[in-house]
């Protein structure tokens, strides 16, 4: 069954087709060995199975989907923390794979969901910016001071923090921190794990409002997972929707917004609630329970909670369909399941 | 008047600290009643949760409380017997938590929880007890109730466990139910069936809820009505459609301004920021607390306590002594008046 057909959305044409993307899964699947308990055998989890996803330099790609979908095992290798059971992961033209560790850190950074356990909060804030420097080497003690001074500046924290530790920081500042820290070595690409959901709205709007800025001043690209998205639809240029371990549906922002196709995407952006009265709380119809991994759903792993399921879904898997409007994954799409399902 | 469940009138919260007092709640006043939805919402630290814990006599032991008035059913419930409290929590009020999974022991069955909420209070046989836990568990829309009364907390997800805690809360059928944050550790889908599943059973029992949250988008969809709360007092109350249509205080703007909305702010366009920080609340501030962030602040703001006034449409109040002036200039940046 494979699923390795061309699902990356081409670039429109224009856009210097010369400039490799920045960042490049093809057919990236993980797989983990659970124990199923005391003297029984271990069951294979795929955690990302088969998943293609292109990110051009300076784009800002939107990641979305429930806990225990994969987003956060995709990131871990893409940031070459993990490596793939199978398929390949390409950074600015290169494999990953082979590439040292500390070359991969150079070149993409993560900052984490929460800022209150990614900062060792034995180290004072200076150190914790400037880590990143000594790790790469080559720069002397004052340097780094002057080079964690101007960063700090770039992310809005006063110099006088320089010696505070995180405990004294609000959450606020705290992130900026973390963004200090994945910033100093000015990598080219940043993957945002959830950036903002453990902070209050008021300093949410602050720190996207940082990221926006940074990535314009220094010509960044943004990976940004979140399962917010209002806070995707406001950053991102294009969205890929993960479902149980395989992306689902992708295309441009205004396309998935306007126009959902996977009923996942659609019961996604229906679950958004915008403060605006009277609207009530809509039913998402996706039943209660997200299904276990371990026992993959036959045929689309979508069809148990679906309102729209037909005749193949139980059976079929759907294979990526890609036309102008983006990929998707869904029977609903596919004349030939269609045509065969009602004959 | 019998449809008044709750009345909270100028409700304290202090604390020692170190440096002082810390005043977390300094004279809130709301109250519910049957079958009305009430937020409480506000940011990290601005006493929402110590406002729930308070009507439950929940409070941490060194946190003081006092209250002009507070009652449910018209019975007061400060400077009674903590046998008296016991009767009435789980009873006829009744509290979900934010982490299901530290609010459930995990050393107990489901059923032996879900019963055991019942048992306490109402002269039942197990076996009733067990009738009542599997009708609420299909209620809330668990599948296999049976089985799952003889599993453990750790059995479950996230959204079943605080479908369970639901369930657990409406055991004696209560007249009140206060869910602090009971969505915010769901993911989005999960959350929206959780609201959605509440206000339905809250209009089925015909209950008052009180739901403390931070989550504005959650607010503006399930709430009656809104008490906004920043820095220890509640600065704008009124309906969801009067705080959301026409917010009058500067924080509730500047809060509705953070938020990205699909298809109404503009991507990569700037969001709107609060600067500064909340203040700290040990020791008494003088005049407004939101002064030292607004950018509508004059001298007078910082003379006197503000009141919380009733603006000319009514019920719609607001702790702000510019609201009416700012509402009529259309809350225009204002140099002008610096």
């Amino acid at each position: 069954m494979s699923t390795t057909a061309a699902v990356r959305p081409e670039t429109k044409a224009g856009t210097g087709a010369a400039a490799p993307p920045m960042l490049e899964a093809i057919d990236v699947t993980r797989m983990f060995m659970v124990s199923q308990g005391f003297m029984r055998a271990k069951k294979p989890l795929h955690a990302v199975n088969g998943v293609n996803l292109s990110i051009r330099q300076g784009e800002v790609v939107g990641l979305v989907g429930e806990s225990g979908c994969g987003k956060t095992t995709l990131a871990r290798m893409l940031l070459g923390l993990m490596p793939p059971s199978s398929g390949s992961l390409k950074i600015d033209g290169q494999p990953l794979t082979g590439m040292r560790r500390r070359d991969v850190a150079r070149l993409v950074q993560p900052v984490f969901q929460d800022p209150y356990s990614s900062l060792n909060p034995r180290k004072s804030v200076g150190s914790i910016i400037g880590l990143p420097l000594r790790v790469q080497g080559g720069v002397s003690g004052e340097e780094e001071k002057k080079r964690v001074y101007e960063m700090m500046e770039l992310v809005g924290l006063a110099r006088r923090l320089f010696d505070n530790y995180p405990s004294q920081l609000s959450g606020g500042q705290r992130q900026r921190v973390a963004i200090a820290r994945a910033l100093i070595n000015r990598p080219r690409m940043v993957i945002c794990d959830e950036p903002t959901s453990a902070l209050d709205v008021s300093v949410q709007s602050q720190i996207l409002n940082l990221l926006q800025d940074l990535r314009r001043d220094l010509g960044l690209t943004y990976l940004l997972i979140s399962h917010n998205l209002a806070v995707v639809e406001h950053m991102a240029d294009r969205v890929a929707v993960m479902y149980l371990g395989r992306i689902v549906e992708q295309t441009d922002t205004d396309t998935l917004f306007r126009n959902p196709r996977h009923p996942y995407t659609e019961a996604l952006l229906k679950s958004v609630l915008t403060p605006e009265p009277g609207l009530g709380v809509p039913d998402t119809q996706l039943g209660a329970a997200y299904p276990n991994p371990l026992n993959m759903p036959s045929g689309c792993r979508f069809h148990p909670r679906c309102a729209r399921r037909f005749g193949p879904c139980d059976t079929i898997v759907p294979r990526p369909l890609v036309s102008a409007a983006g990929m998707v994954e869904c029977h609903l799409y596919d004349d030939d399941v269609k045509k065969e399902a009602a004959a | 008047m019998s449809d008044r469940i709750l009345t909270v009138e100028g409700l304290e919260v202090s604390l020692p600290v170190p440096s002082g007092t810390l005043n977390a709640v300094q004279g809130v006043s709301f109250h519910v009643d049957r079958g009305e939805t009430v937020c409480i919402v506000g940011e990290s630290g601005c006493g929402k949760s110590l406002t729930a814990l308070s009507i439950m006599d929940l409070l941490p032991k060194r946190a003081r409380r006092a209250a002009r008035e507070l009652t449910l059913l018209g019975e007061p419930i400060v400077g009674v017997s903590e046998t008296t409290m016991a009767d009435l929590r789980g009873n006829r009020m009744a509290m979900i938590f934010q982490e299901p999974m530290t609010s459930l022991n995990p050393a107990y069955t489901i059923g032996n929880q879900l019963e055991e909420a019942l048992l306490r209070h109402r002269k039942v046989s197990r076996a009733k007890a067990r009738e009542r836990a599997i009708h609420l568990l299909e209620r809330v829309g668990i599948t296999a109730a049976e089985q799952r009364l003889r599993q453990y907390p750790h059995q479950l997800s996230g959204g079943l466990r605080q479908r369970v805690m639901i369930a657990m809360a409406l055991m004696t059928g209560p007249d009140l139910i206060i869910a602090d944050e009971p969505t915010t550790a769901l993911d989005v889908t999960i959350q929206a069936q959780i609201l959605h599943l509440l206000a339905e059973l809250q209009r089925e029992f015909h209950m008052g809820l009180v739901l403390i949250t931070h989550d504005l988008g959650v607010v503006a969809r399930i709430a009656t009505r809104v008490v906004v709360m920043y820095a220890g007092q509640a600065v704008e109350t009124g309906t969801a459609a009067e705080v959301f249509g026409a917010p009058r205080h500067p924080y509730t703007r500047g809060l509705l301004d953070c938020i990205p909305i699909p298809g109404k702010t503009k991507r990569g366009e700037r969001l709107g920021t609060i600067p500064g920080m909340v203040p700290s609340l040990v020791g008494q501030i003088q005049g407004c607390h939101f002064a030292g962030r607004c950018n509508y602040v004059i001298d007078e703001c910082r003379a006197a306590p503000i009141p919380l006034e009733a603006t000319p449409d009514g019920g719609h109040k607001v702790r702000c002594i510019r609201a009416d002036e700012l509402m009529r200039g259309g809350f225009q940046p204002a140099e002008s008046v610096a």
